[in-house]
């Protein structure tokens, strides 16, 4: 079984990312870059399950420009087999990834899908979901447990009221949710070892995708902040706050 | 054109969260319609003709929508979009679920987690988990939008007088995926993204068991219980608990954080509350930065007096 693990190049999640001084876009300048911690759990994932013996090519792919190896090369180092580069300068929206997701897949044949449910960048959890609609595949979303079985995989889903466990026909997509799994570290002999690994480079505009800004950003902002405000001392003090003041109980 | 809502239920009553969703739906200035997928549930059906300001109701039943699967529904949704320029759902997992496949099928770029609509191109929307706010404008002819329900009031679910077309179901034996199983927690409480108050844990509860005390000034307030994901992530509550920004997203009348220290991940999913109470013994935990009231007190203590005393 082959797996493709699309994975996405984001700003390091500890880092406080606020918005440039003119107020066009976020500032990234010197932020730390790393892979989505989503695409973390989902490389993890594909790992497991070939160590399993239940898959035995792990591809990652991720779209972007040179600097969008070094992402490569960690899943690399954790354990995929080889890479794909889809290079562009052009930023990219979800609806463009899918598409270009699409003409990979079509290229690969993979069994399975595995990727992030969101970026912790743009928020959108949307690319899993267009993907899977655009070559016709079952989804499904927001993975806390993936068991293959035969040409089936049976997978549970994290939604607002519990868990929810489908039955997918493969190929099929899947993407991950935080209680997936714990990822691990790239030891060093392996990140070693992953310079020698295969990377393909390819030209987006070589795929037939044309990227078009359906969406642009006109502004961004820091959110109101909220006013700090008292302290109280007692319990009792709260609930009369609480009852009196706030009126809220 | 019209603008189409797709609506979320429970096999017995429609979501709060699509009735917020039709508010944003009224703002689009266009007359509103009802997507509903279900299988034979004739209270949801009349509660959904009743909602304020939905002009026709698309009535989609079927034995397979016992269980909803994207597949389906997006098919569902394409089967009468040309009518159709906005198309919404609501920001919970069920919306995120279907609503992109939706878009995708119609060459729509989606726009998630709607705050603010501007005019009918134009957005605002959380990015970064809250960090920062985005103004974005489309330059499609047609959109699709998730909206964060909190930042939209609910319109009533009663004095409408919606029209019920009944329509076929596309491809109504192909399944690619099937559904097995549900394990839904079961609560006497409110539900997290719709009550109006909420209390949370955090790790300073200590153990799941000790969440019975958060539970007894939840019933006291009819609140629904939440916790931080660092209470989630020790195993003390269920993931279904989380609020910030990998969980629920809630903007109640009264949020009460207790025990929760205040990682930007939480604040992102609360800090739209009306008013913040927090209750941790470390002063400097930054939960008091955003709390409106803060008592320093150990909540062992706080908590049973605070119950005794509502």
């Amino acid at each position: 079984m082959k797996i493709l693990i699309p994975i996405k190049r984001v700003n390091d999640y500890n880092v406080k990312v606020r918005p440039n001084q003119a107020n066009t876009d976020v500032d990234l300048n010197n932020v730390k870059m790393a892979m989505n911690p989503f695409c973390e759990i989902a490389v993890e994932e594909a790992i497991r399950l070939k160590e399993a013996g239940k898959a035995d090519e792990i591809v990652v792919v991720t779209i972007g420009d040179d600097k969008h190896q070094e992402q490569l090369r960690t899943a690399l180092a954790l354990g995929a087999d080889r890479a794909i580069l889809v290079k562009t300068d052009n930023p990219v929206q979800p609806l463009d990834v899918a598409k270009v997701l699409a003409k990979v897949y079509a290229a690969e044949n993979p069994n399975l899908v595995i990727m992030g449910k969101v970026g912790i960048d743009g928020d959108h959890n949307q690319t899993g979901q267009m993907f899977a609609a655009l070559t016709g595949l079952p989804q499904a979303t927001f993975a806390s447990e993936i068991n293959v079985d035969g040409n089936k995989v049976e997978v549970t889903r994290e939604i607002d009221g519990g868990l929810e466990t489908l039955s997918a026909e493969m190929p099929a997509v899947i993407t991950t949710d935080l209680r997936l799994n714990e990822p691990r570290y790239a030891s060093l002999p392996n990140i070693m070892k992953a310079k020698r690994k295969p990377l393909e480079e390819m030209d987006l505009e070589s795929l037939g995708v044309t990227i078009d800004e359906k969406v642009s950003t006109l502004k961004v902002e820091s959110p109101p902040e909220r006013q700090e405000g008292v302290k109280v001392e007692t319990v009792d003090q709260l609930v009369d706050k609480l009852r009196n003041e706030a009126k809220v109980i | 054109m019209k603008t189409l809502v797709l609506a979320e239920h429970n096999d017995t009553s429609l979501s709060a969260a699509t009735l917020s969703v039709v508010e944003a739906a009224k703002q689009l200035g266009r007359e509103v319609d009802l997507l509903l997928t279900h299988n034979s549930c004739t209270s949801v059906l009349e509660e959904a003709k009743s909602v304020e300001g939905v002009s026709k109701v698309l009535n989609f039943s079927h034995e397979k929508f016992s269980s909803e699967v994207a597949e389906d529904v997006a098919a569902c949704v394409v089967s009468v979009s040309a009518e159709y320029d906005f198309f919404l759902a609501s920001s919970s997992t069920s919306g995120k679920n279907n609503l992109p496949r939706v878009a995708a099928l119609l060459d729509i770029q989606q726009i998630s987690e709607v705050t603010d609509i501007i005019d009918e191109k134009t957005f605002k929307k959380p990015i970064y988990a809250g960090s920062c706010i985005a103004t974005v404008q489309s330059s499609q002819e047609k959109n699709a939008l998730t909206i964060r329900t909190t930042s939209f009031d609910k319109v009533p679910n009663s004095g409408g007088s919606a029209s019920v077309e009944d329509k076929e179901v596309p491809e109504p034996d192909t399944r690619k995926s099937d559904f097995v199983k549900n394990e839904l927690t079961v609560s006497d409480r409110p539900e997290l993204t719709s009550a109006d108050i909420v209390i949370s844990g955090g790790r300073g509860m200590q153990n799941g068991d000790n969440f019975a005390l958060l539970e007894a000034v939840a019933g006291k307030l009819n609140a629904a219980v939440g916790a931080s994901r660092a209470a989630v992530d020790s195993g003390f509550v269920p993931n279904d608990y989380q609020v910030g920004q990998t969980g629920k997203s809630v903007a109640p009348n009264l949020y009460i954080a207790v025990g929760i220290s205040g990682a930007i991940q939480h604040l992102a999913g609360m800090k739209d509350s009306k008013t913040i109470v927090a209750i941790n013994k470390d002063e400097e935990a930054p939960i008091f930065k955003v709390a409106d009231y803060g008592l320093v007190a150990d909540l062992f203590e706080a908590l049973p007096e605070l119950e005794s005393k509502l």
